[in-house]
């Protein structure tokens, strides 16, 4: 029994201990703006490989993800006899949840898990120490420039996923099985409001960039530098960022569509 | 301030712990300038934490480290990252940026803390690669390189500002006998063309010996004994004796403390 | 060097790519294309019953979309339903004995407002804070079917 406290108390010394160096990693990451605005070619370099690289798994799930909707969705309304509101359907639940939530677990999976990987190795290469001595901050070389490609790339892979959806719904409902075209449109049109649903799933999409990126960085740079740290650090961004991506969207959904 | 004149490095009473565990316990030591020092010690005794200590990377429990007149310790960052621009360090690995190739390696800290034209820091970087011979593998990325010769780009890049001192982390560890050579040769010609100040931390005793002016052996947190190479060779103490010949057993137990070996085996069976 | 300038194109593209898909939502997907979201005045309707009338409902004229319901709020006093709708600012030709109604598009639909536009007698037209006087609630299903039911029983 003491030894359950002993374990709740040393979790609980440990989480409280990763909050606050997280908080500082972040404040630290965040005063290398300037850093990199200087160096706009770090920042592109991460774009590509946080943002290029995602896109072909991003599109792809996106055009699946779309097309399911289409069908399912189809079957559903066919029995109210309410197939015209498939636009509708498909649209709202990929702009307002698919697109934002799936595009940040594939995030995750594909750049996060990359990112964590990859500043690990580093630590455990003595690169960022390296680094230190030559007197350039790693923190803001490394970890800033990829942090903010994380937060620019994750609304623009969201938007893309989103609208590759729509195009896949719109191909299974209206070239598949059928729906007027014009209806699939109109409907959807008359009830997706530009700021209210589209504006929304952006946010969505940035905090969930945000949060899937830091995650990621600051498991990478507090890793152990051990291959087997590495490793059970990457784990971690994955299952961290599902959490944090699907727990923040009840938050969020909570707050903006909950009138 | 004589004595800052004479040494670019004093260490006074550092103590430092890692958990319950003290790493250092009252270490005092002086590197004099233009020389090369050798700090030997044990696998596990904290000498690169030694190199961290003086690098300011890491912050002591109490002491001072004074380098070329500055207590290291008590600057703000951006007097440290200052500082830092006078000291190389040579990682054991290298600590190469696996995402350059070995021109922008050596070229990075020219780029980042000048703002010379790009020909110039060309030629710069051109003449650092040259004095380790490896200039013509400047297109090369570090996943090419082998162990040697990522260490030699790894100092033409810590060479590259120019710096007071250079310390050199390990050098010889897993090196084939000619890329050891050429680490030893060189290790002493830029002590001697550049006018620097060397620190080796090291455990192979040969190549250290050949080319160090003065020695320190530090073991259990505390300086052994220290003196230049033939002074050490000759002295008497058995520790110093197993340490440099690699006696098997001697004060340093062949056996890791345990029990009574008959009565730790005998245990079991009652 | 080369290689970094594919590197450029590519998040360039990759840049594009993305702001065109979020313009793609804003023009094809959402009511930004139909209805612009700019200038526009708040008019007021006092119902007996709004029924399933809600925030964001639409307001036609003779079919065609001029704007929404923006908030729907009882009066304490007289246990009114308060319905305030934002129109286009381009519709400033409504006369102000317009009349509002509640209707149902089809029978499983939304609610919307539809505005009948009156004579014009007195040559003023809707504009902000207006009130809508002429008003006619919401048909609500159960209440007719009842009242049929009723009529049929009393023949």
């Amino acid at each position: 029994m003491l030894n359950f406290f002993t374990e709740l108390g040393s979790a609980t010394r440990e989480a409280f201990g990763k909050i606050g160096r997280g908080t500082f990693f972040l404040l630290h990451a965040l005063s290398g703006f300037g850093y990199v605005g200087l160096r706009p070619r770090l920042l592109l370099k991460q774009m590509y490989s946080v943002g290029v690289l995602s896109f072909l798994i991003i599109s792809i799930s996106g055009l699946f993800v779309g097309m399911v909707l289409g069908l399912q969705g189809f079957y559903i309304l066919s029995d109210f006899g309410a197939e015209e509101s498939l636009g509708v359907m498909v649209a709202a639940s990929l702009v307002r949840e698919l697109g934002p939530v799936v595009s940040a677990l594939l995030f995750a999976g594909r750049a996060g898990s990359a990112l964590t990987a990859e500043i690990g190795l580093m630590k455990a290469t003595e690169q960022l120490s390296g680094m230190e001595m030559m007197a350039v901050d790693p923190v803001k070389r490394i970890i800033t420039p990829r942090f903010l490609a994380g937060l620019i790339c994750m609304p623009l892979l969201a938007a893309l996923f989103s609208a590759i959806g729509v195009m896949g719904g719109h191909m299974i409902g209206v070239g598949m099985l059928g729906v007027d075209d014009g209806s699939f449109w109109s409907q959807m049109q008359s009830s997706i409001d530009f700021r209210h649903d589209i504006i929304n799933g952006m946010i969505k999409s940035l905090v969930f960039g945000f949060s899937a990126t830091l995650i990621a960085l600051f498991e990478g740079y507090d890793c152990l530098p051990t291959s087997e740290g590495v490793s059970r650090a990457t784990t971690r961004t994955v299952v961290n960022s599902a959490f944090a991506v699907l727990g923040l969207d009840f938050i969020l959904t909570a707050l903006m569509f909950g009138d | 301030m004589s004595n800052n004149e004479q040494n670019i490095v004093s260490i006074r009473n550092l103590c430092f712990s890692r958990g319950a565990r003290k790493i250092f316990d009252g270490v005092s030591l002086e590197i004099p300038r233009g020389k090369i020092t050798a700090i030997m010690g044990p696998s596990g005794t904290g000498k690169t934490t030694l190199l961290k200590l003086i690098g300011g990377q890491l912050r002591p429990a109490s002491g001072q480290v004074i380098f070329d007149g500055s207590d290291v310790h008590s600057l703000s960052t951006r007097e440290l990252f200052n500082l830092r621009k006078k000291m190389g360090m040579l990682f054991q690995s290298g600590a190469l940026l696996t995402d350059m190739n070995v021109f922008d390696n050596v070229a990075f800290p020219l780029r980042e803390h000048t703002r010379l034209p790009e020909p110039l820091i060309r030629s710069l970087v051109l003449i650092k690669l040259q004095a380790v011979g490896l200039r013509g593998a400047r297109m090369l990325m570090p996943n090419e390189l082998s162990g040697g010769m990522a260490r030699r780009v790894a100092l033409a890049r810590a060479i590259a500002l120019d710096p007071l001192m250079i310390m050199y982390d390990e050098p010889f560890t897993g090196q084939d006998p000619i890329s050891m050579g050429v680490l030893v040769h060189l290790i002493k010609s830029l002590n001697q063309i550049l006018g620097l100040t060397s620190i080796i931390v090291s455990h192979d005793v040969r190549e250290t010996a050949e080319i160090a002016d003065y020695i320190y052996l530090l073991a259990d947190g505390k300086i052994i004994a220290q003196g230049a190479p033939r002074e050490l060779e000759q002295s008497d103490s058995a520790w110093v004796q197993q340490f440099l010949h690699g006696y098997a057993d001697g004060p340093v137990h062949f056996h890791y403390s345990a029990d009574e070996y008959f009565a730790d085996l005998l245990s079991g069976v009652n | 060097m080369q290689h970094s300038k594919i590197q450029d194109t590519l998040v360039g593209l990759f840049v594009a790519a993305g702001i065109a898909a979020l313009f793609y939502q804003a023009l094809q997907v959402s009511n930004l294309g139909t209805y612009t979201s700019g200038e526009t005045f708040t008019v007021s309707a006092r119902f007996q019953n709004s029924g399933g009338l809600k925030v964001k409902s639409p307001v036609s004229v003779a079919g065609v979309k001029i704007g929404r319901v923006s908030s729907i709020s009882l009066d304490k006093e007289t246990l009114e339903s308060v319905v305030e709708m934002k129109i286009d600012s381009k519709y400033n030709n409504l006369p102000d004995d317009s009349d509002a109604s509640i209707y149902t598009s089809g029978l499983l639909g939304e609610q919307y407002i539809s505005i009948d536009p009156g004579p014009g007698l007195s040559g003023a037209f809707l504009k902000n804070n207006s009130k809508i006087e002429n008003v006619s609630s919401a048909i609500i299903l159960e209440e007719m079917i009842g009242k049929f039911l009723l009529n049929k029983a009393n023949q």
